[in-house]
Protein backbone atom coordinates (compact mmCIF):
# COMPACT_ATOMS: atom_id res chain seq x y z
CA UNK A 1 0.00 0.00 0.00
CA UNK A 2 2.90 2.21 1.02
CA UNK A 3 4.53 1.51 -2.18
CA UNK A 4 1.50 2.26 -4.19
CA UNK A 5 0.97 5.67 -2.49
CA UNK A 6 5.00 6.48 -3.61
CA UNK A 7 3.74 6.06 -7.17
CA UNK A 8 1.05 8.36 -7.56
CA UNK A 9 2.65 11.50 -5.98
CA UNK A 10 1.76 13.94 -8.74
CA UNK A 11 -2.04 12.76 -7.47
CA UNK A 12 -1.47 13.28 -4.41
CA UNK A 13 -0.39 17.00 -4.64
CA UNK A 14 -2.63 17.44 -6.65
CA UNK A 15 -4.96 16.55 -3.60
CA UNK A 16 -3.61 18.06 -1.22
CA UNK A 17 -2.57 21.37 -3.17
CA UNK A 18 -6.53 21.30 -4.41
CA UNK A 19 -7.41 21.51 -0.23
CA UNK A 20 -4.89 23.87 1.03
CA UNK A 21 -6.20 26.58 -2.35
CA UNK A 22 -9.76 25.84 -0.70
CA UNK A 23 -8.58 26.41 2.93
CA UNK A 24 -6.55 29.85 1.81
CA UNK A 25 -9.55 31.35 -0.31
CA UNK A 26 -11.99 29.97 2.58
CA UNK A 27 -9.95 31.46 5.55
CA UNK A 28 -8.02 34.65 3.87
CA UNK A 29 -11.12 36.10 1.52
CA UNK A 30 -11.85 36.66 -1.98
CA UNK A 31 -9.37 39.52 -2.14
CA UNK A 32 -5.84 38.07 -1.58
CA UNK A 33 -5.74 36.69 -5.28
CA UNK A 34 -2.19 36.36 -5.35
CA UNK A 35 -2.06 34.26 -2.76
CA UNK A 36 -4.37 31.54 -3.74
CA UNK A 37 -3.25 31.66 -7.92
CA UNK A 38 0.30 31.03 -6.24
CA UNK A 39 -0.65 28.15 -4.11
CA UNK A 40 -2.56 26.66 -7.71
CA UNK A 41 0.09 27.18 -10.02
CA UNK A 42 3.10 25.65 -7.26
CA UNK A 43 0.91 22.80 -6.84
CA UNK A 44 0.66 22.01 -10.46
CA UNK A 45 4.52 22.78 -11.14
CA UNK A 46 4.80 20.44 -8.06
CA UNK A 47 2.69 18.02 -9.96
CA UNK A 48 4.79 18.05 -12.67
CA UNK A 49 7.63 17.77 -11.45
CA UNK A 50 6.73 14.46 -9.69
CA UNK A 51 5.58 12.69 -13.16
CA UNK A 52 9.31 13.78 -14.09
CA UNK A 53 10.70 12.21 -11.36
CA UNK A 54 8.72 8.85 -11.70
CA UNK A 55 10.38 9.01 -15.27
CA UNK A 56 10.89 5.31 -16.69
CA UNK A 57 8.74 3.96 -13.52
CA UNK A 58 6.49 1.26 -15.17
CA UNK A 59 4.39 -0.54 -12.54
CA UNK A 60 0.61 -0.65 -11.66
CA UNK A 61 -0.14 -0.41 -8.51
CA UNK A 62 -3.87 -0.45 -6.18
CA UNK A 63 -4.40 -3.97 -7.41
CA UNK A 64 -4.12 -3.12 -11.16
CA UNK A 65 -6.46 -0.02 -11.33
CA UNK A 66 -4.13 2.57 -12.40
CA UNK A 67 -1.05 2.39 -14.43
CA UNK A 68 2.16 4.31 -13.84
CA UNK A 69 3.86 4.47 -17.31
CA UNK A 70 5.36 6.93 -19.82
CA UNK A 71 2.00 7.16 -21.54
CA UNK A 72 0.35 8.62 -18.64
CA UNK A 73 2.93 10.85 -17.76
CA UNK A 74 3.44 12.56 -21.13
CA UNK A 75 -0.34 13.04 -20.86
CA UNK A 76 0.03 14.34 -17.71
CA UNK A 77 2.64 17.30 -18.83
CA UNK A 78 0.63 18.29 -20.88
CA UNK A 79 -2.76 18.18 -18.62
CA UNK A 80 -0.86 20.30 -16.14
CA UNK A 81 0.70 22.84 -18.38
CA UNK A 82 -2.68 23.65 -20.06
CA UNK A 83 -3.85 24.23 -16.64
CA UNK A 84 -0.86 26.22 -15.60
CA UNK A 85 -1.64 28.48 -17.92
CA UNK A 86 -5.26 28.83 -17.45
CA UNK A 87 -4.64 30.08 -14.24
CA UNK A 88 -2.02 32.43 -14.89
CA UNK A 89 -4.55 34.49 -16.92
CA UNK A 90 -7.89 33.97 -15.30
CA UNK A 91 -7.36 37.29 -12.91
CA UNK A 92 -7.13 39.95 -14.83
CA UNK A 93 -10.10 38.45 -16.98
CA UNK A 94 -11.98 38.26 -13.89
CA UNK A 95 -10.35 41.95 -12.78
CA UNK A 96 -10.85 41.42 -9.15
CA UNK A 97 -13.72 39.42 -9.68
CA UNK A 98 -12.03 35.71 -9.19
CA UNK A 99 -12.74 33.75 -6.07
CA UNK A 100 -10.80 31.06 -4.70
CA UNK A 101 -13.05 28.68 -6.28
CA UNK A 102 -11.34 29.09 -9.77
CA UNK A 103 -8.18 28.06 -9.35
CA UNK A 104 -8.96 25.00 -6.82
CA UNK A 105 -11.41 23.77 -9.30
CA UNK A 106 -9.41 23.35 -12.33
CA UNK A 107 -6.80 21.74 -9.81
CA UNK A 108 -9.44 19.35 -9.10
CA UNK A 109 -10.10 18.99 -12.52
CA UNK A 110 -6.78 18.49 -13.46
CA UNK A 111 -6.27 15.51 -10.99
CA UNK A 112 -9.63 13.93 -12.30
CA UNK A 113 -7.50 14.34 -15.88
CA UNK A 114 -4.51 12.55 -14.76
CA UNK A 115 -6.29 9.85 -13.06
CA UNK A 116 -8.47 9.41 -16.92
CA UNK A 117 -4.98 9.55 -18.58
CA UNK A 118 -3.69 6.69 -16.40
CA UNK A 119 -6.52 4.50 -15.69
CA UNK A 120 -6.20 0.63 -16.87
CA UNK A 121 -9.55 -0.31 -15.26
CA UNK A 122 -13.55 0.57 -15.78
CA UNK A 123 -13.76 2.29 -12.23
CA UNK A 124 -11.11 4.03 -12.27
CA UNK A 125 -11.97 5.48 -15.77
CA UNK A 126 -15.22 6.46 -14.56
CA UNK A 127 -14.31 8.16 -11.46
CA UNK A 128 -11.50 10.11 -13.02
CA UNK A 129 -14.26 11.41 -15.75
CA UNK A 130 -16.36 12.50 -13.49
CA UNK A 131 -14.23 14.46 -11.31
CA UNK A 132 -13.30 16.34 -14.03
CA UNK A 133 -16.61 16.78 -15.66
CA UNK A 134 -18.35 18.05 -12.34
CA UNK A 135 -15.77 20.90 -11.95
CA UNK A 136 -16.10 21.33 -15.48
CA UNK A 137 -19.83 21.66 -15.02
CA UNK A 138 -19.04 24.42 -12.34
CA UNK A 139 -16.48 26.11 -14.13
CA UNK A 140 -18.76 26.61 -17.36
CA UNK A 141 -21.23 28.96 -15.40
CA UNK A 142 -18.64 30.46 -13.65
CA UNK A 143 -19.63 33.50 -13.85
CA UNK A 144 -22.88 33.23 -11.97
CA UNK A 145 -24.76 36.66 -12.99
CA UNK A 146 -23.84 36.09 -16.52
CA UNK A 147 -27.14 34.89 -18.40
CA UNK A 148 -24.84 33.54 -21.57
CA UNK A 149 -22.68 31.47 -18.57
CA UNK A 150 -25.15 30.09 -16.65
CA UNK A 151 -27.11 28.93 -19.71
CA UNK A 152 -23.84 27.11 -20.78
CA UNK A 153 -23.20 25.23 -17.82
CA UNK A 154 -26.33 24.01 -17.92
CA UNK A 155 -26.33 22.62 -21.93
CA UNK A 156 -22.79 21.87 -20.44
CA UNK A 157 -24.34 19.69 -17.62
CA UNK A 158 -27.21 18.03 -19.50
CA UNK A 159 -25.37 16.94 -22.32
CA UNK A 160 -22.45 15.72 -19.85
CA UNK A 161 -24.66 14.11 -17.80
CA UNK A 162 -26.25 12.32 -21.19
CA UNK A 163 -22.51 11.45 -22.48
CA UNK A 164 -21.90 10.35 -19.09
CA UNK A 165 -25.00 7.86 -18.69
CA UNK A 166 -24.13 6.68 -22.27
CA UNK A 167 -20.40 5.65 -21.22
CA UNK A 168 -21.70 4.19 -18.07
CA UNK A 169 -24.60 1.75 -19.80
CA UNK A 170 -21.49 0.90 -22.27
CA UNK A 171 -19.27 -0.09 -19.45
CA UNK A 172 -21.59 -2.26 -17.03
CA UNK A 173 -22.42 -4.10 -20.63
CA UNK A 174 -18.50 -4.56 -21.55
CA UNK A 175 -18.51 -5.87 -17.62
CA UNK A 176 -21.25 -8.19 -17.76
CA UNK A 177 -20.13 -9.02 -21.11
CA UNK A 178 -16.73 -10.20 -20.16
CA UNK A 179 -16.88 -10.39 -16.49
CA UNK A 180 -14.05 -7.97 -15.51
CA UNK A 181 -13.35 -4.22 -15.12
CA UNK A 182 -9.97 -4.81 -16.34
CA UNK A 183 -8.50 -3.27 -19.38
CA UNK A 184 -6.12 -5.98 -19.69
CA UNK A 185 -8.61 -8.72 -18.95
CA UNK A 186 -11.39 -7.20 -21.20
CA UNK A 187 -9.09 -7.54 -24.27
CA UNK A 188 -8.07 -11.52 -23.20
CA UNK A 189 -12.59 -12.04 -22.81
CA UNK A 190 -13.07 -10.34 -25.88
CA UNK A 191 -11.34 -11.96 -29.07
CA UNK A 192 -11.94 -11.29 -32.57
CA UNK A 193 -15.11 -11.67 -32.81
CA UNK A 194 -16.93 -10.09 -30.23
CA UNK A 195 -20.74 -10.94 -29.99
CA UNK A 196 -23.62 -8.65 -29.94
CA UNK A 197 -23.74 -7.15 -26.41
CA UNK A 198 -20.05 -6.43 -26.25
CA UNK A 199 -20.81 -4.67 -29.94
CA UNK A 200 -23.26 -2.91 -28.14
CA UNK A 201 -21.11 -2.07 -25.11
CA UNK A 202 -17.95 -0.74 -27.69
CA UNK A 203 -20.44 1.19 -29.45
CA UNK A 204 -21.57 3.11 -25.99
CA UNK A 205 -17.89 3.42 -24.95
CA UNK A 206 -17.35 4.91 -27.67
CA UNK A 207 -20.20 7.47 -27.88
CA UNK A 208 -20.13 8.54 -24.32
CA UNK A 209 -16.15 9.10 -25.10
CA UNK A 210 -16.82 10.83 -28.10
CA UNK A 211 -18.89 13.57 -26.21
CA UNK A 212 -15.62 14.47 -24.19
CA UNK A 213 -13.70 14.86 -27.57
CA UNK A 214 -16.87 16.69 -28.66
CA UNK A 215 -16.56 14.25 -31.90
CA UNK A 216 -19.06 14.65 -34.73
CA UNK A 217 -22.13 13.71 -34.31
CA UNK A 218 -21.63 13.82 -30.20
CA UNK A 219 -20.81 17.76 -31.13
CA UNK A 220 -23.61 20.10 -29.84
CA UNK A 221 -22.73 21.00 -26.98
CA UNK A 222 -19.19 22.31 -28.12
CA UNK A 223 -20.01 25.66 -29.26
CA UNK A 224 -22.36 27.24 -27.14
CA UNK A 225 -20.27 25.96 -24.29
CA UNK A 226 -17.57 27.64 -25.49
CA UNK A 227 -19.17 30.75 -26.72
CA UNK A 228 -21.40 31.57 -23.13
CA UNK A 229 -18.58 30.02 -20.58
CA UNK A 230 -16.09 33.00 -19.54
CA UNK A 231 -12.95 33.14 -21.82
CA UNK A 232 -10.05 31.53 -19.10
CA UNK A 233 -12.64 28.63 -18.89
CA UNK A 234 -13.22 27.90 -22.69
CA UNK A 235 -9.20 28.20 -23.08
CA UNK A 236 -9.38 25.62 -20.20
CA UNK A 237 -11.60 23.33 -22.04
CA UNK A 238 -10.38 23.69 -25.98
CA UNK A 239 -7.14 22.54 -23.97
CA UNK A 240 -6.87 20.27 -20.75
CA UNK A 241 -9.59 17.95 -21.10
CA UNK A 242 -9.47 17.15 -24.87
CA UNK A 243 -5.86 15.43 -24.01
CA UNK A 244 -6.74 13.59 -21.27
CA UNK A 245 -9.98 12.24 -23.33
CA UNK A 246 -8.16 11.54 -25.93
CA UNK A 247 -5.78 9.75 -23.76
CA UNK A 248 -8.42 7.71 -22.25
CA UNK A 249 -9.80 6.85 -26.04
CA UNK A 250 -6.61 5.99 -27.18
CA UNK A 251 -5.79 3.52 -23.94
CA UNK A 252 -9.55 2.34 -24.48
CA UNK A 253 -9.59 1.28 -27.66
CA UNK A 254 -5.48 0.08 -27.57
CA UNK A 255 -5.89 -1.73 -24.67
CA UNK A 256 -9.28 -2.86 -23.79
CA UNK A 257 -10.78 -3.46 -27.20
CA UNK A 258 -7.62 -3.91 -29.33
CA UNK A 259 -8.69 -7.29 -30.32
CA UNK A 260 -12.10 -6.35 -31.87
CA UNK A 261 -10.14 -4.25 -34.68
CA UNK A 262 -13.04 -5.03 -37.24
CA UNK A 263 -15.60 -3.13 -34.66
CA UNK A 264 -14.10 -0.29 -33.05
CA UNK A 265 -12.65 0.90 -36.22
CA UNK A 266 -15.39 2.06 -37.84
CA UNK A 267 -16.69 4.19 -35.66
CA UNK A 268 -13.59 5.46 -35.26
CA UNK A 269 -12.96 6.46 -38.78
CA UNK A 270 -17.19 7.58 -39.36
CA UNK A 271 -16.49 9.94 -36.09
CA UNK A 272 -12.71 11.23 -37.84
CA UNK A 273 -14.25 12.13 -41.19
CA UNK A 274 -18.14 13.56 -39.56
CA UNK A 275 -15.75 15.47 -37.43
CA UNK A 276 -13.38 16.86 -39.89
CA UNK A 277 -16.32 17.80 -42.59
CA UNK A 278 -18.78 19.40 -40.10
CA UNK A 279 -16.06 21.28 -38.03
CA UNK A 280 -15.15 22.73 -40.91
CA UNK A 281 -18.05 23.02 -42.88
CA UNK A 282 -20.00 24.28 -39.74
CA UNK A 283 -17.27 26.89 -38.91
CA UNK A 284 -18.18 28.80 -42.07
CA UNK A 285 -20.25 32.27 -41.45
CA UNK A 286 -19.64 31.76 -37.74
CA UNK A 287 -19.18 35.51 -36.56
CA UNK A 288 -17.99 34.87 -33.10
CA UNK A 289 -14.50 33.81 -32.81
CA UNK A 290 -14.88 31.65 -29.49
CA UNK A 291 -18.02 29.82 -31.45
CA UNK A 292 -15.36 29.48 -34.63
CA UNK A 293 -12.42 28.16 -32.32
CA UNK A 294 -14.92 25.71 -31.03
CA UNK A 295 -15.53 24.26 -34.81
CA UNK A 296 -11.97 24.27 -35.53
CA UNK A 297 -11.12 22.28 -31.98
CA UNK A 298 -14.23 19.81 -33.68
CA UNK A 299 -12.34 19.85 -36.50
CA UNK A 300 -8.55 18.98 -34.97
CA UNK A 301 -10.32 16.45 -33.00
CA UNK A 302 -10.73 14.47 -36.49
CA UNK A 303 -7.46 14.42 -37.15
CA UNK A 304 -6.35 13.54 -34.47
CA UNK A 305 -8.94 10.75 -34.50
CA UNK A 306 -7.46 9.64 -38.23
CA UNK A 307 -4.42 8.74 -36.44
CA UNK A 308 -6.21 6.38 -33.69
CA UNK A 309 -7.84 5.06 -36.29
CA UNK A 310 -4.68 3.38 -37.55
CA UNK A 311 -4.42 1.40 -34.48
CA UNK A 312 -0.67 0.98 -34.85
CA UNK A 313 2.01 2.33 -32.91
CA UNK A 314 3.17 4.87 -35.42
CA UNK A 315 -0.69 5.88 -35.46
CA UNK A 316 -0.71 6.80 -31.60
CA UNK A 317 3.10 8.43 -31.81
CA UNK A 318 0.89 10.79 -34.48
CA UNK A 319 -2.16 11.39 -32.26
CA UNK A 320 0.36 11.85 -28.59
CA UNK A 321 2.43 14.71 -31.28
CA UNK A 322 -0.78 16.10 -32.40
CA UNK A 323 -1.86 16.72 -29.04
CA UNK A 324 1.03 18.78 -27.66
CA UNK A 325 1.15 20.86 -31.24
CA UNK A 326 -2.82 21.55 -30.94
CA UNK A 327 -2.10 22.29 -26.85
CA UNK A 328 0.37 25.01 -28.07
CA UNK A 329 -1.71 26.47 -31.13
CA UNK A 330 -4.97 26.62 -29.08
CA UNK A 331 -3.48 28.60 -25.92
CA UNK A 332 -2.25 31.23 -28.04
CA UNK A 333 -5.12 31.59 -30.01
CA UNK A 334 -7.30 32.15 -27.05
CA UNK A 335 -4.96 33.79 -25.20
CA UNK A 336 -5.04 36.13 -28.56
CA UNK A 337 -8.86 36.48 -28.06
CA UNK A 338 -8.28 37.13 -24.43
CA UNK A 339 -6.57 40.51 -25.02
CA UNK A 340 -8.83 41.91 -27.15
CA UNK A 341 -10.98 44.72 -25.77
CA UNK A 342 -12.58 47.93 -26.90
CA UNK A 343 -12.14 50.90 -25.59
CA UNK A 344 -14.27 50.51 -22.33
CA UNK A 345 -12.72 47.19 -21.85
CA UNK A 346 -15.18 45.00 -22.68
CA UNK A 347 -14.29 41.69 -24.70
CA UNK A 348 -14.31 41.20 -28.56
CA UNK A 349 -15.66 38.17 -29.73
CA UNK A 350 -17.06 39.47 -32.75
CA UNK A 351 -15.03 38.49 -35.98
CA UNK A 352 -16.17 41.46 -38.13
CA UNK A 353 -14.46 43.86 -35.32
CA UNK A 354 -11.19 42.22 -36.14
CA UNK A 355 -11.24 44.25 -38.98
CA UNK A 356 -8.15 46.46 -39.05
CA UNK A 357 -6.46 44.76 -36.26
CA UNK A 358 -3.25 44.29 -38.37
CA UNK A 359 -2.77 48.27 -37.98
CA UNK A 360 -4.06 48.73 -34.85
CA UNK A 361 -2.36 45.95 -33.09
CA UNK A 362 -0.05 44.18 -35.31
CA UNK A 363 2.01 41.95 -33.11
CA UNK A 364 -1.58 40.32 -32.37
CA UNK A 365 -2.78 40.16 -35.66
CA UNK A 366 0.56 38.70 -36.86
CA UNK A 367 0.48 36.18 -33.99
CA UNK A 368 -2.97 35.02 -34.78
CA UNK A 369 -2.58 34.43 -37.79
CA UNK A 370 0.23 32.24 -37.30
CA UNK A 371 -2.31 30.08 -35.03
CA UNK A 372 -4.87 30.10 -37.40
CA UNK A 373 -2.61 28.98 -40.51
CA UNK A 374 -1.19 26.18 -38.15
CA UNK A 375 -4.32 25.18 -37.13
CA UNK A 376 -5.17 24.85 -40.86
CA UNK A 377 -2.53 22.91 -41.47
CA UNK A 378 -0.16 25.19 -43.89
CA UNK A 379 3.30 24.01 -44.56
CA UNK A 380 5.57 26.38 -43.28
CA UNK A 381 4.04 26.30 -39.82
CA UNK A 382 4.86 23.94 -37.29
CA UNK A 383 0.73 22.39 -37.61
CA UNK A 384 1.64 20.87 -40.60
CA UNK A 385 3.80 18.47 -39.13
CA UNK A 386 1.18 16.47 -36.74
CA UNK A 387 -1.25 16.55 -39.91
CA UNK A 388 1.56 14.84 -42.07
CA UNK A 389 2.00 12.15 -39.26
CA UNK A 390 -1.46 11.19 -38.39
CA UNK A 391 -1.77 10.93 -42.46
CA UNK A 392 1.93 8.64 -42.72
CA UNK A 393 0.13 6.66 -39.91
CA UNK A 394 -3.13 5.86 -41.62
CA UNK A 395 -1.85 5.48 -45.34
CA UNK A 396 0.62 2.81 -43.90
CA UNK A 397 -1.95 0.97 -42.34
CA UNK A 398 -3.69 0.34 -45.24
CA UNK A 399 -6.50 3.18 -44.55
CA UNK A 400 -5.45 5.17 -48.17
CA UNK A 401 -9.30 6.60 -48.77
CA UNK A 402 -9.70 7.93 -45.14
CA UNK A 403 -6.21 9.99 -45.91
CA UNK A 404 -7.50 11.31 -48.69
CA UNK A 405 -10.75 12.18 -47.80
CA UNK A 406 -9.28 13.78 -44.52
CA UNK A 407 -6.62 15.83 -46.74
CA UNK A 408 -9.43 17.06 -49.31
CA UNK A 409 -11.64 18.17 -46.01
CA UNK A 410 -8.98 20.18 -44.52
CA UNK A 411 -8.92 22.24 -47.64
CA UNK A 412 -12.19 23.38 -46.81
CA UNK A 413 -11.05 23.59 -43.22
CA UNK A 414 -8.70 26.69 -44.74
CA UNK A 415 -11.05 28.53 -46.02
CA UNK A 416 -12.21 29.92 -42.94
CA UNK A 417 -9.23 30.68 -41.61
CA UNK A 418 -8.33 32.54 -44.44
CA UNK A 419 -11.93 34.20 -44.28
CA UNK A 420 -10.40 35.87 -40.45
CA UNK A 421 -6.98 37.05 -41.38
CA UNK A 422 -8.65 38.41 -44.47
CA UNK A 423 -10.68 40.51 -42.32
CA UNK A 424 -7.75 41.23 -40.14
CA UNK A 425 -5.66 42.43 -43.18
CA UNK A 426 -7.51 43.90 -45.76
CA UNK A 427 -10.46 44.99 -44.78
CA UNK A 428 -11.31 48.57 -43.75
CA UNK A 429 -11.39 49.64 -39.89
CA UNK A 430 -14.11 48.23 -37.26
CA UNK A 431 -15.92 51.06 -35.41
CA UNK A 432 -15.40 49.16 -32.67
CA UNK A 433 -11.44 50.87 -31.56
CA UNK A 434 -9.65 46.91 -30.45
CA UNK A 435 -7.34 47.88 -27.73
CA UNK A 436 -6.19 47.38 -24.07
CA UNK A 437 -3.22 44.69 -24.51
CA UNK A 438 -2.73 42.12 -21.95
CA UNK A 439 0.05 42.24 -19.59
CA UNK A 440 3.72 40.71 -19.97
CA UNK A 441 3.39 37.20 -19.12
CA UNK A 442 0.24 36.49 -21.53
CA UNK A 443 2.40 38.68 -24.46
CA UNK A 444 5.40 36.16 -23.54
CA UNK A 445 3.19 33.01 -23.82
CA UNK A 446 1.35 34.68 -26.69
CA UNK A 447 5.35 35.42 -28.57
CA UNK A 448 6.76 32.08 -27.28
CA UNK A 449 4.10 29.90 -28.51
CA UNK A 450 3.84 31.53 -32.14
CA UNK A 451 7.50 31.36 -32.60
CA UNK A 452 7.45 28.08 -31.47
CA UNK A 453 4.97 26.94 -34.29
CA UNK A 454 6.81 29.41 -36.67
CA UNK A 455 8.99 26.76 -38.42
CA UNK A 456 11.36 26.37 -34.83
CA UNK A 457 9.22 23.73 -33.85
CA UNK A 458 10.52 21.97 -36.54
CA UNK A 459 14.39 21.64 -34.75
CA UNK A 460 12.30 19.97 -31.54
CA UNK A 461 10.95 17.30 -34.26
CA UNK A 462 13.39 14.94 -32.94
CA UNK A 463 12.90 15.43 -29.62
CA UNK A 464 9.36 15.00 -29.77
CA UNK A 465 9.85 11.79 -31.52
CA UNK A 466 11.51 10.11 -29.10
CA UNK A 467 9.31 11.12 -25.96
CA UNK A 468 5.98 10.41 -28.08
CA UNK A 469 7.51 6.83 -29.75
CA UNK A 470 8.60 6.31 -25.94
CA UNK A 471 5.29 6.93 -24.55
CA UNK A 472 2.96 5.15 -26.96
CA UNK A 473 5.39 2.02 -26.97
CA UNK A 474 3.80 1.59 -23.90
CA UNK A 475 0.25 0.14 -25.05
CA UNK A 476 1.94 -1.94 -27.25
CA UNK B 1 -37.27 -18.31 -13.72
CA UNK B 2 -36.11 -14.45 -14.01
CA UNK B 3 -32.66 -14.57 -15.53
CA UNK B 4 -30.06 -11.85 -16.53
CA UNK B 5 -32.08 -11.25 -19.93
CA UNK B 6 -34.98 -9.72 -18.04
CA UNK B 7 -33.29 -7.73 -15.78
CA UNK B 8 -31.38 -6.57 -19.24
CA UNK B 9 -34.36 -6.04 -20.48
CA UNK B 10 -35.69 -3.70 -17.89
CA UNK B 11 -32.33 -1.96 -17.85
CA UNK B 12 -32.97 -1.37 -21.82
CA UNK B 13 -36.36 -0.07 -21.33
CA UNK B 14 -35.39 2.22 -18.01
CA UNK B 15 -32.26 3.75 -20.38
CA UNK B 16 -34.51 4.53 -23.60
CA UNK B 17 -37.14 6.22 -21.68
CA UNK B 18 -33.95 8.29 -20.08
CA UNK B 19 -32.80 8.92 -23.27
CA UNK B 20 -36.10 9.86 -25.02
CA UNK B 21 -36.99 12.36 -21.49
CA UNK B 22 -34.29 14.05 -22.57
CA UNK B 23 -34.52 14.52 -26.31
CA UNK B 24 -38.69 14.81 -26.68
CA UNK B 25 -39.26 16.45 -23.37
CA UNK B 26 -39.50 20.47 -24.47
CA UNK B 27 -41.16 21.92 -20.80
CA UNK B 28 -39.05 21.52 -17.51
CA UNK B 29 -35.41 21.22 -16.90
CA UNK B 30 -36.61 19.44 -13.68
CA UNK B 31 -38.05 16.67 -16.03
CA UNK B 32 -34.70 16.00 -17.59
CA UNK B 33 -32.53 15.78 -14.13
CA UNK B 34 -34.83 13.33 -12.96
CA UNK B 35 -34.42 11.56 -17.06
CA UNK B 36 -30.76 11.57 -16.00
CA UNK B 37 -31.05 9.96 -13.08
CA UNK B 38 -33.30 7.14 -14.28
CA UNK B 39 -30.02 6.52 -16.94
CA UNK B 40 -28.13 5.80 -14.24
CA UNK B 41 -30.27 3.70 -11.98
CA UNK B 42 -30.44 1.08 -15.37
CA UNK B 43 -26.93 1.55 -15.34
CA UNK B 44 -27.01 0.19 -11.63
CA UNK B 45 -29.59 -2.18 -12.54
CA UNK B 46 -27.13 -3.93 -15.38
CA UNK B 47 -24.46 -3.56 -12.76
CA UNK B 48 -25.92 -5.79 -9.90
CA UNK B 49 -27.78 -7.93 -12.29
CA UNK B 50 -24.27 -9.20 -13.84
CA UNK B 51 -23.00 -9.28 -10.71
CA UNK B 52 -24.65 -11.56 -9.37
CA UNK B 53 -25.23 -13.55 -12.65
CA UNK B 54 -21.21 -14.01 -12.15
CA UNK B 55 -20.96 -14.23 -8.82
CA UNK B 56 -18.11 -11.12 -8.98
CA UNK B 57 -18.60 -8.10 -6.46
CA UNK B 58 -16.77 -5.82 -8.69
CA UNK B 59 -20.20 -5.03 -10.49
CA UNK B 60 -22.04 -4.53 -6.93
CA UNK B 61 -18.90 -1.82 -5.81
CA UNK B 62 -19.37 -0.18 -9.23
CA UNK B 63 -23.03 0.64 -8.54
CA UNK B 64 -21.71 2.49 -5.14
CA UNK B 65 -19.80 4.08 -6.94
CA UNK B 66 -22.32 5.08 -9.67
CA UNK B 67 -24.83 6.05 -6.59
CA UNK B 68 -22.16 8.38 -5.07
CA UNK B 69 -21.25 10.37 -8.53
CA UNK B 70 -25.09 10.29 -9.64
CA UNK B 71 -25.61 12.39 -6.31
CA UNK B 72 -23.01 14.76 -6.89
CA UNK B 73 -24.55 15.30 -10.15
CA UNK B 74 -27.50 15.85 -8.96
CA UNK B 75 -26.42 18.74 -6.46
CA UNK B 76 -24.27 20.33 -8.99
CA UNK B 77 -27.27 20.45 -11.65
CA UNK B 78 -29.38 21.72 -8.94
CA UNK B 79 -27.22 24.53 -8.21
CA UNK B 80 -26.73 25.56 -11.53
CA UNK B 81 -30.74 25.08 -12.20
CA UNK B 82 -31.01 27.86 -9.67
CA UNK B 83 -28.44 30.18 -11.22
CA UNK B 84 -30.31 30.23 -14.49
CA UNK B 85 -33.85 30.53 -12.71
CA UNK B 86 -32.50 33.45 -10.85
CA UNK B 87 -30.46 35.40 -13.90
CA UNK B 88 -33.80 33.91 -16.54
CA UNK B 89 -36.81 33.69 -14.24
CA UNK B 90 -37.41 30.44 -16.30
CA UNK B 91 -36.12 27.03 -16.50
CA UNK B 92 -38.42 26.39 -20.17
CA UNK B 93 -36.16 23.69 -22.34
CA UNK B 94 -37.31 26.42 -25.32
CA UNK B 95 -36.06 29.49 -23.44
CA UNK B 96 -32.50 27.99 -23.42
CA UNK B 97 -31.47 29.80 -26.84
CA UNK B 98 -29.51 32.60 -25.93
CA UNK B 99 -26.80 31.09 -27.94
CA UNK B 100 -27.63 30.22 -31.80
CA UNK B 101 -25.45 29.66 -34.57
Amino acid sequence: MTADLMLIWPELILTIGGLVTLMLGAFMGDRQVGIYQLSALLTLAAAAVAVVALFGVEATVFSGTLSVDAFGGFAKLLIYAASFVCILIAPRFFSGGMRAEYPTLILFAALGMGIMASSRDLMTLYVGLELNSLAAYVLASFMRTDERSSEAGLKYFVLGALASGMLLYGISLLYGFTGTTDFAGIAAAMGDEPGIGLIFGIVFVLSGLGFKISAVPFHMWTPDVYEGAPTPVTTFFASAPKVAAMALMTRIVVDAIGPAIGAWQQIVIFLALASIILGAVGAIGQKNIKRLLAYSSINNVGFMLIGLAAGTQQGVEGVLTYLLVYLVTTLGAFLVVLQLRDEHGNQVESIPALAGLSQRRPGLAAALSVFLFSLAGIPPLFGFWPKYLVFEAAVNAGLVPLAVAGIVASVIGAFYYIAIIKTMYFDDKSEVEVTGGGNAVEGTIVAASALWLSAVGYLFIPMLAVASAHAAAVLF
Amino acid sequence: MISVGHYLAVSAVLFTLGVLGIFINRKNIIVILMAIELILLAVNINLVAFSAALGDLVGQVFSMFVLTVAAGEAAIGLAILVIYFRGRGTIAVDDANRMKG
